[in-house]
């Protein structure tokens, strides 16, 4: 009942923010602000967040979902409105309401025009968010899919910056073509499944059960496999994401990096591997390959950008690419820490975008040509700057090293050769972390002469920067109660992958 | 009690969060006497926990002691706890860096006066002490590659400290990415190690791998192998010792504690501990020698002909750390560790005169330009003559003993070998550079023409003659860590006399090349002035003095390409496919509405075309 709840308030939410601009232009901040943090409550109180935080009443407890709810909505196409909450979901719910809230702050006083349209389409966003990390039912995940999509298009095409309506143009036409493909997907799986069982469902457990052979398999796991990466997103499908990201309002940037690419991974770790375990064993070198390709090819572009936001996107696909090497190692520990990398970078890089956001705000540009040097004027802005970079390039302590360390240990155990060069990684981030360093905060100081004097961050600024730069100390230092929540989801994705594959090794000693 | 010794990283630590932190909170700019005062405190307490420990250890005959803090993460048949372990070495590093830290930051304290950054400064420094003392009390390699990180990321921001010089800044980076490229080959190592040995317990991963691997076992190899990548990038040794000259941009108290005392020596340290590993391969101990005799050599040359009073103690941090390399080599590992802890008193000794020279002369780094200063700087004078006479073996100080025990060691191994004789070459070389810094700065009559005084500060002379106190004393100082590398042959052997005749021998040949050496650089630099090279050493001489090209080489081989691959490709081939996509997409939309003209004949010729076509195509099939 809860994410219904939450789902109806941020829906009801949207509408008000857009209707109550006529009184005062505050006034849709205030109420989206508020819909969202009393969704967070909602969240952590309603969703039996105790066991979240205690392992053996986790594995004790034997519903492998924490909470569910399903109505009957389409019944001729056996489409239900199914809805449900395990531990990967929940700490997926909570970063998006978490990072919600920022987004809102963030646009506090960025955001001047249509203020109630542009709260009305954030919530929208987080709806389609919220209701993609519940989906169980795959109509219904299809039908968040694309509910998330729209209103982001919106706020890229109306708040956006110069190249705005490019920028939206092309993220909507990468994830839409791509979507469609997973549409096609879930159609056959559904037609293969009645097939079989006579039975019309698009319920994602009874799915589950659905008898493949291989190329059926195969090309269904694409279909599944390429709509998640674009979104991810993975070299060579990632070019919509720097122009998405540079040309979005700062809301949107963090949203879209904390949350949005992390439905792909979501996706891949929910449908994907688990509906064709067999198709996904066989293709793993494959994206493993991609991983690392972007992992290294992401750093290098990173490298070379002169637009502090194209900066961070291009940093985004590299640490990304370490949830997908993660996600397809086959193991329990790489897999852990890819969902410890889906929150972590979430925090990280969404504090890197409002920074960049904070300095754009003040300079009016994000070119790195024309700014620099800017720890002299604002000491404070470059003391989180230098944070969050080092952060990002993965310094042991805080919630980024963990998390790519893990991944490291994971894939090392069955992958070795894949591990060491993804491992190359860690010269790479430092390399392209440290340059944005040099150029936006070290170095002469350089600002354009209309805005001298810029003023360092406010209160509510460094407030919020500070509860994330903490949220980063505390999971790097005690990542226990993440790794914990997602354990049974994880050990419920690997399992059965783990049991084919032995099954492979004994058919094989056999026939010998 | 012995509880205590968990404050003594956890202090500094605090300390810096608040002078870090405070800003947020209030505007007022704290006075520098709150900030330094806070930040020395912490160390003296550090300090004096250690020795109450250390006495307590010892009185309760205990060999080590751990201690378990809290879980860090476990996740499948991963598990890593925090926790610290404390042995004789954790314990001599520990009072090296705490002790000498806080001499250090007392220095400091004057030092940095009337900087901008003064609060900065001390956070920095305090963070960098408590991730150094993360690192050598840790008991998990896991934990003690997060204090390895923790100290390369404040070496970095220490080096960049004056960060609005980009040259600074590049300093900075360069030390950062080159060391990065060392710890991500010991990153690689630890996956190994966890991976073979199921644990990063330093000491349960030891025993593994007796239990585990023969000697000589390929695996076992492979580990050590790339945890002394880890160490020869943190201790500037070849092939990755180029960022160390460069590390002097920043302040020179920070190339005290950072680049000559403690973190430069992390690698050391690394190899000590994880002795055993290094034990099971033969080869990797060669290597390990072979790698601290050349960069003993080459470096040693290299401070021979640099100009710049800090990049010459730059250089011969380097070449000391390669005689410990050397040392270890050999298997002497509690030698090793002694020059170590001698190194670390004069050459802090060294590189903070060195700072009183360059602060009390307006920021003047080139030893040509400063002469004849015996008479107007006393105490730098004086302690110069210490350190130098330290560094170059003059017998009765404490380099004398460290480095004569470890030539000793060397040639009790392998006899004169190839290895052996560069290291005393390298020792010749040492002393002749070292007395070539005393002639040039010191001697002759003072030729500048602005007036200069030395400064008098407390803070400023104070930790010197601390330091002057145990470089030469030092030597009485030797550690005991045979609890540490147990299995030594601590039993006589039959031939004791005949290694007490070359103990001898070996002193007086030692004695004679440091004689040699100072005689060598009287003659040429002793008048005080600066002797021309003749024309046939020029070209050698300008190759030692750019660190023998290796800095060149990697900007052809490595940087140069990557930096044009990545210009090259700054707007991102991929993308082009895309946008290609789009403008064929474009083109063809022209060209088809190019038929959409409103033109009635055109469209009934075009008709009439189709018509013939498809009539044409149904007559033929």
């Amino acid at each position: 009942m809860t994410i219904i709840t939450i789902l109806l308030l941020l829906s009801v939410a949207s509408l008000i923010a857009c209707w109550v601009e006529r009184f005062n232009t505050d006034l849709p901040r205030w109420v989206a602000l508020f819909a969202v943090a009393i969704s967070l409550l909602l969240a952590v109180s309603g969703l039996e967040a105790p066991l979240a935080f205690d392992q053996q009443a986790l594995i004790s407890s034997s519903a492998h979902w924490w909470q569910s709810v399903s109505y009957v909505w389409i019944e001729r196409f056996g489409i239900e409105f199914a809805l449900a909450v395990d531990g990967l979901s929940y700490l997926l719910l909570i970063l998006t309401l978490v990072l919600g809230i920022f987004s809102v702050l963030c646009s506090w006083t960025e955001v001047q025009y249509r203020v109630g349209l542009f709260h009305c389409n954030l919530l929208l966003t987080l709806v389609g968010v919220v209701g993609v990390f519940c989906a169980v039912d795959l109509f219904v995940f299809f039908f968040f899919w694309e509910v998330m999509l729209i209103p982001m298009v919106l706020l890229i095409s109306i708040w956006g910056h110069e190249k705005r309506a490019y920028a939206a143009i092309k993220f909507f036409i990468f994830t839409q073509a791509s979507s469609l493909l997973m549409l096609i997907s879930i159609v056959a799986l559904v037609l293969l499944h009645h097939q079989q069982t006579g039975q019309m469902t698009f319920n994602y457990e009874s799915l589950l059960n659905t008898q493949l052979s291989d190329t059926q398999g195969y090309w269904l796991m694409l279909g599944f496999f390429i709509a998640f990466t674009v979104k991810i997103p993975v070299v060579p499908v990632h070019s919509w994401l720097p122009d998405a990201h540079t040309q979005a309002p700062t809301a949107g940037s963090v949203i879209l990096a904390a949350v949005l690419l992390k439905t792909g991974a979501y996706g891949l770790i929910r449908f994907t591997l688990p509906l064709f375990a067999q198709a996904s064993i066989e293709f793993a070198p494959v994206a493993m390959v991609l991983a690392i390709a972007g992992i290294l090819y992401g750093a290098k572009l990173a490298f070379a950008q002169s637009d502090m936001k194209r900066f961070i996107a291009y940093s985004s696909i590299s640490h990304m690419g370490f949830v997908l090497l993660g996600i397809y190692a086959m193991n329990a520990v790489a897999l852990a820490g890819a969902v410890l990398q889906m929150i972590a970078h979430g925090i990280s890089t969404a504090a890197l975008f409002m920074l960049a956001g904070m300095v754009a705000q003040r300079l009016h540009t994000r070119d790195l040509q024309v700014i620099g040097g800017l720890a002299s004027a604002m000491p404070k802005l470059a003391a989180f700057g230098l944070f969050f970079i080092v952060a990002s390039l993965g310094l042991p302590g805080l919630a980024n090293f963990a998390a790519e360390f893990l991944v490291l240990l994971g894939s090392f155990s069955t992958q070795p050769v894949y591990a060491v060069i993804a491992a190359l990684g860690l010269i790479a981030g430092a390399v392209y972390c440290l340059a944005l360093l040099q150029r936006l905060y070290w170095g002469k100081q350089k600002i354009p002469t209309a805005y001298r004097a810029p003023k360092d961050l406010t209160l509510r600024e460094s407030a919020s920067l500070l509860i994330l730069a903490l949220a980063l100390v505390y999971f790097g230092l005690r990542p226990q109660p993440l790794l914990d929540a997602a354990q049974r989801t994880i050990d419920g994705v690997i399992e059965p992958m783990l049991a084919y594959k032995q099954s492979q090794i004994l058919l094989v000693k056999e026939s010998q | 009690m012995t509880n205590w010794i968990v404050w003594v990283p956890f202090l500094p630590l605090i300390s810096a969060a608040i002078l870090l932190l405070h800003p947020l909170l209030s505007s007022k700019v704290w006075p520098e006497r709150v900030a330094s005062t806070l930040a020395c405190m912490v160390l003296v307490v550090g300090f004096l926990i250690t020795v109450l420990v250390a006495v307590q250890l010892s009185a309760e005959g205990m060999n080590h002691y751990s201690v378990e803090l809290a879980q860090w993460f476990s996740t499948g048949r991963f598990s890593v706890t925090f926790g610290f372990y404390i042995d004789a070495l954790t314990l001599v590093m520990m009072f090296i860096i705490t002790g000498v830290g806080a001499l250090i930051h007392w220095f400091s304290s004057a030092y940095m006066t009337n900087d901008d950054g003064y609060t900065r400064y001390f956070a920095y420094l305090n963070l960098f002490v408590s991730a150094m003392l993360i690192l050598v009390m840790a008991d998990s390699l896991l934990l003690l590659y997060l204090g390895w990180e923790g100290v390369g990321l404040c070496s970095c921001l220490l080096i960049g400290f004056w960060y609005q010089d980009s040259r600074n800044g590049y300093a900075a980076r360069k030390a950062f990415v080159v060391t990065r490229i060392g710890d991500t080959a010991m990153a690689i190592g630890l996956l190994l190690l966890f991976v073979h040995l199921g644990s990063l317990d330093i000491q349960l991963t030891m025993k593994n791998a007796v239990a585990l691997w023969q000697q000589n076992d390929g695996w076992a190899t492979l580990c050590a192998l790339l945890l002394l990548g880890g160490a020869v990038g943190k201790s500037a040794q070849l092939p990755l010792q180029t960022w160390l000259p460069d590390a002097m941009a920043g302040p020179t108290p920070v190339s005290a504690l950072i680049h000559a005392a403690t973190m430069v020596t992390a690698g050391v340290y690394l190899i000590a501990r994880t002795h055993v590993l290094f034990e099971l391969s033969t080869i990797v101990m060669a290597t390990v020698a072979a790698i601290g005799a050349m960069t003993a050599l080459i470096a040693a040359c290299s401070a021979l002909v640099q100009t710049d009073i800090k990049r010459i103690l730059a250089y011969s941090t380097m070449s000391q750390i390669g005689y410990m390399f050397y040392a270890l080599g050999v298997g002497a590992w509690s030698v090793g560790i002694f020059h170590l802890m001698t190194h670390a008193f004069f050459k802090a000794l060294l590189f903070l005169t060195a700072g009183l020279l360059i602060t009390s002369l307006h920021h003047q780094q080139n030893i040509f330009h400063m002469g004849g200063l015996r008479q107007r700087m006393p105490v730098a004078f004086w302690s110069f003559i210490v350190g130098c006479s330290a560094l170059a073996a003059v017998p009765m100080t404490s380099g004398f003993f460290s480095k004569e025990a470890i030539l000793l060691k060397a040639y009790e191994a392998g006899g004169v070998d190839i290895l052996w004789l560069m290291a005393v070459t390298a020792a010749f070389i040492t002393s002749v550079y070292s007395f070539r810094i005393i002639f040039v700065v010191f001697a002759g009559d003072y030729t500048q023409s602005d007036e200069v005084q030395e400064k008098k500060a407390v803070a400023l002379q104070w930790p010197l003659f601390i330091l002057c106190a145990l470089a030469l004393m030092g030597g009485w100082l030797e550690p005991q860590l045979s609890t540490v590398f147990e299995p030594q042959p601590s039993v006589t052997l039959p031939g004791a006399d005949t290694a007490e005749a070359e103990h001898l021998l070996l002193g007086i040949v030692l004695t004679a090349i440091t004689l040699l050496g100072i005689l060598i650089a009287y003659r040429i630099w002793g008048k005080g002035r600066a002797r021309q090279m003749s024309q046939t050493l020029r070209p050698l001489q300008r190759w030692w003095f750019d660190g023998w090209g290796f800095d060149k080489l990697y900007d052809l081989l490595l940087v140069r390409p990557l930096l044009r691959l990545c210009y090259w490709n700054r707007f991102d081939i991929i993308d082009t496919v895309f946008t290609l996509l789009a403008e064929v997409s474009h083109f063809l939309h022209r060209q088809f509405s190019l038929t959409q003209n409103g033109s009635l004949r055109w469209y009934a010729v075009a008709t009439a075309a189709g018509a013939a076509l498809i009539l044409l195509i149904m007559v033929l099939l």
